[in-house]
């Protein structure tokens, strides 16, 4: 259960960073922190306590098996976390040559 | 069953384009890139008319396709039923349209294989999203619709864009979380991805609070994609710095499926309708409606306005899912349906606006009529038809949801609903009497209408926009019934799904 509540805490933080923070790349770090603690929620979910790989070979015995689907998820999810990343850091680079600055309250351009 | 293996072209098409014209873009010319482009969104577009004729001679009215043979709840599976092939059609018929106006409306000829690559990947993810049975599947395909309409919101990388990029980017990155936090509940909950299987599961299960839990979760990441109006802040910036051509996808398309439809199919089919769902959406749509009618009139964008006024539109959807009966629920479809249609009309002439005059503020220009008589056909038709003037469909689809409101006794709704309309009335208006009428001002003397491909884009939108109303006569509108029925008919999907896979 701790672990659960530890996971939950890295995503407020995450979150915290997302809202409250005012440079660029203290906001992608934020967003990278959020989607870590997603992950990791995700790959606890299969997890068990001295459980094993899951092979199923035809000789092993099937108890105690962590399990794998969220592995498959996990990584399905950390490579669109990988791309996200990349582009939002193409996006603040960008930014920074127009305006000169990473702090968003002087990227204000758009209003209404 | 070998003959529905055309179901999976609706990923497939789109995404050998982007791959294709990734990879060979760079050498082969322009007009080769237009072709292939427009070639693949016609078939697409033929394919999801022959996906509707198709499943209305099937028994049960639905497909399913299993991906390597796998049984549904193992293997992922694509599944077509009214719903989905309602959205499907609309995707492509204006995934159709704009591909051809974005032929001659991308400028540089280098851009154009770049701009291509990233629409087909977005129709992708939209066709994904709506074609899928998977849970975790329609959350990577959501994904790549979201990352390529991301990069094209920034596509020109003029300062205005990279800054509304950057918002929605991250906006749309922690609705995404929310979502894959869902889905991780509901897996831990269930044991199951199969949105079928999870429907047939959930329907035995006591429901303790996970259940409320999760549809939180779900409403906030979905509504923030859908741009409902707690969480619409990034919509108007987004759609207003996008390429012309993109407005209209994302306005027209990607609110809808990304937003409602995965919305509706996640909360009406997995875990039934419940009233209390039903009345948050009421609540949400007439806030949508009202406060995004307020917000338009003081706009001065055209971009902006347009983008402010399907913030209101999403509200009239889901207002009229909100009331619950058959009637409201063919409202909400219908109003889906031709809003779709006349606001990616609205962006599109909003690009050739742009193009021609070279702003977007609509008090610089005025008199564009007698210069550019089509687009400002285009335009009223658009403006009317979003407005609710009667021969358009816009009349239909609001008398429809303001009736099945008066009818369930939600008179403060229907009144809100009515005055929601007048704000849409005013601000097309406006945009009328800035843009075209008045007198053509000196400087504007040699502006062009726009080219050939843009104006039948346009023009065939138009037209669109002006029968969509004959759609609701008896024999048509089985088209939409037969989809509200899809989500009157609640958990029952699991039970279709799972029979269809099984024969």
């Amino acid at each position: 259960m701790i672990l659960y509540l530890l996971c939950l805490i890295l995503f407020c933080i995450g979150l915290y960073g997302i809202l409250r923070k005012r440079n660029l790349v203290k906001i992608i770090i934020g967003f990278s922190i959020m989607s870590y603690a997603l992950n990791l929620f995700l790959v606890l979910l299969g997890y068990k306590f001295h459980g094993r790989a899951p092979i199923g070979a035809s000789d092993q015995n099937f108890a105690n098996m962590v399990d794998p689907l969220p592995q498959a998820l996990v990584h399905t999810s950390i490579v669109i976390g990988l791309g996200m990343t990349a582009l939002l850091i193409a996006i603040a680079i960008r930014i920074y040559e127009k305006y000169g600055t990473f702090d968003i309250t002087k990227i204000n351009k758009l209003k209404g | 069953m070998g003959s529905i293996n055309f179901i999976t072209l609706f990923v497939v098409i789109p995404l050998g384009t982007a791959f294709l014209m990734s990879l060979v873009g760079r050498f082969a010319s322009r007009r080769y890139v237009s072709i292939l482009s427009v070639l693949s969104c016609a078939s697409l577009l033929f394919v999801s008319f022959w996906a509707l004729q198709f499943l209305n001679k099937t028994a049960g009215n639905i497909l399913v396709y299993k991906i390597g043979g796998w049984m549904p709840p193992f293997g992922i599976c694509f599944v077509v039923d009214s719903l989905t092939s309602f959205m499907l059609v609309l995707v492509n018929t204006v995934a159709f349209f704009v591909c051809v106006y974005s032929v001659s409306y991308v400028k540089k000829n280098d851009d154009a294989p770049k701009f291509f690559t990233l629409f087909f990947m977005m129709l992708t993810g939209i066709n994904g999203v709506v074609i899928t049975g998977d849970l975790f599947n329609l959350y990577v395909f959501l994904e790549a619709a979201s990352i390529a309409s991301y990069a094209l919101v920034a596509f020109n990388s003029e300062a205005e864009e990279l800054e509304a990029s950057f918002k929605y980017t991250i906006i749309g990155c922690v609705a995404s979380g929310f979502i894959l936090l869902g889905i991780a509940f509901l897996y831990s909950y269930t044991s199951t991805l199969n949105m079928a299987d999870m429907s047939s599961i959930l329907a035995t299960k006591s429901s303790g609070f996970v259940l409320p839990f999760v549809a939180t979760l779900f409403i906030t990441g979905f509504g923030l994609k859908a741009a409902l109006v707690p969480f619409h802040a990034w919509l108007p910036d987004a759609h207003s710095s996008a390429p012309a051509s993109i407005s209209a996808m994302l306005s027209g398309v990607l609110i809808k499926t990304l937003g409602i439809y995965a919305m509706l199919r996640i909360l009406f089919n997995i875990f039934g309708i419940i009233p209390v769902y039903l009345s948050l959406f009421m609540f949400l749509g007439v806030l949508s409606l009202l406060v995004s009618g307020v917000l338009a009139l003081s706009q001065w964008n055209l971009k902006r306005l347009l983008a402010y006024s399907s913030i209101g539109q999403v509200g009239y959807i889901i207002l009229g899912i909100g009331i619950g009966t058959p009637l409201g629920i063919l409202g909400a479809l219908f109003h889906l349906f031709q809003h779709s249609i006349s606001k990616s009309l609205l962006f599109l002439t909003s690009g050739s606006i742009d193009r021609a005059a070279n702003t977007l503020d609509i008090r610089h220009m005025s008199g564009l009529k007698e210069k550019m008589p089509l687009t400002a056909g285009a335009n009223l038709a658009g403006s009317m038809s979003v407005s609710g003037i009667p021969p358009f469909g816009g009349f239909f689809s609001k008398l429809i949801i303001i009736v099945a409101c008066v009818q369930k006794g939600f008179y403060i709704y229907a009144l809100a609903a009515i005055l929601g309309s007048v704000f849409t009335l005013i601000a097309m208006l406006k945009v009328q009497k800035f843009i075209f009428s008045e007198e053509t001002k000196k400087e504007r003397k040699d502006i062009k209408e726009a080219p050939f491909l843009m104006q039948f884009s346009m023009v065939c939108l138009a037209f669109i926009c002006l029968f969509a109303g004959l759609l609701l006569l008896p024999s048509t509108r089985i088209f939409f019934t037969n989809a509200a029925g899809v989500l009157l008919g609640g958990l029952n999907y699991g039970h279709l799904v799972l029979e269809a896979a099984a024969k």
